[in-house]
């Protein structure tokens, strides 16, 4: 009778993140581990272009707070109106033209615009950044976070109309992903 | 979330005035979502030229927003006016259907650009509404 054994799995000196055969070396003091690159990784890190940097600033520079984040915040509460269920004390909101001129939707859009002021100051390092306003949306406003990304589209659409044609598919794609990871950072400390 | 006869006149109204511009909006919603989303470039793997403003981004751009036209022609029936759409998209082009999402919302941010008065937040809404039931109907015959 055949007797079958189970062939132990032998680990190979596999890159578990590069895939490739290669020696993992562990640097020493520091104990970073290193890349097959060479490289050392901090797999918090976003990695921005000088681009992309100098985009997010640019428009940041130019952006009119009064007028943008009131505009984002009532489209928000126009275009997706369960998100007014956050807004319980802020009035009229019955309508459009209601939502647009309340005068309480205009001062949060503002200071929610100026929230991201810091994420700009601090494009290298967001997530330690928004860590104590996640924890503050998540435990105390409780706010759903997948209304993060309907405001940040309503945004995108709000500075679009503002920059017009300079607003290119690249820029677009610059304040996208600066806002990806804005929506990220924030709904981090929820559990 | 289905259309009110409101949302279906401001879709009317306001997509007759982007008839005319039907290639130039077109063409910059295309090259919009395969700059910011490039996961959709896997879909035009055989184009010679993805770039914006090439020749089959600006035809591929006005064949896309004729549909949409055609959508506002069925707006009362979207299921039974996209069915041949549908079969397409389903059993030929086999697009995931989280790509209507995108493609709508560079549509979104394009005619924000291109109407900046018209398309108020009254708008917007009755527009997002129609893209979205719009989408489904293009998903009817997925599965």
């Amino acid at each position: 009778m055949t007797q079958y054994t189970l062939q132990a799995h032998r680990p190979s000196n596999r890159c578990l993140w590069e895939g490739r055969r290669v020696a993992l070396k562990v640097a020493s003091g520091a104990g970073d581990l290193q890349t097959c690159t060479g490289k050392p990784r901090d797999s918090k890190m976003v990695e921005w272009t000088d681009f992309e940097r100098a985009t997010i600033v640019d428009i940041f520079s130019k952006m009119q707070y009064e007028v943008v984040g009131p505009a984002a915040l009532a489209r928000c509460l126009v275009v997706y109106p369960w998100t007014q269920r956050y807004f319980g004390n802020f009035g009229n909101l019955y309508n459009a033209a209601a939502i647009s001129g309340n005068p309480m939707v205009a001062k949060h859009g503002t200071t929610i615009l100026h929230g991201l002021d810091r994420a700009v100051k601090n494009m290298d390092d967001i997530k330690a950044t928004y860590a104590e306003l996640s924890v503050l949306h998540s435990e105390k406003l409780h706010v759903d976070p997948d209304n993060f990304k309907l405001l940040s589209d309503c945004l995108t659409i709000v500075v679009a109309a503002q920059l017009g044609k300079d607003f290119t598919g690249e820029v677009q794609a610059a304040f996208q992903k600066f806002l990806a990871v804005v929506v990220s950072a924030l709904g981090r400390q929820y559990h | 979330m289905s259309l009110s006869a409101k949302d279906k006149d401001t879709v009317k109204v306001f997509w007759a005035k982007v008839a005319d511009k039907v290639e130039e909006v077109g063409s910059d919603a295309l090259s919009r979502m395969l700059a910011v989303y490039p996961q959709t470039k896997t879909y035009f793997s055989h184009w010679k030229d993805l770039s914006p403003g090439s020749a089959p981004v600006n035809k591929h751009g006005k064949t896309v927003m004729l549909g949409v036209g055609q959508a506002v022609a069925c707006i009362d029936d979207l299921n039974a006016g996209l069915l041949t759409l549908s079969e397409l998209h389903a059993f030929t082009l086999r697009v995931d259907p989280a790509n209507f999402k995108i493609l709508s919302h560079c549509l979104l941010v394009v005619l924000s650009i291109k109407f900046p008065n018209d398309f108020t937040p009254e708008v917007h809404v009755s527009l997002d509404k129609f893209l979205a039931a719009l989408s489904r109907a293009l998903s009817e015959k997925y599965r």
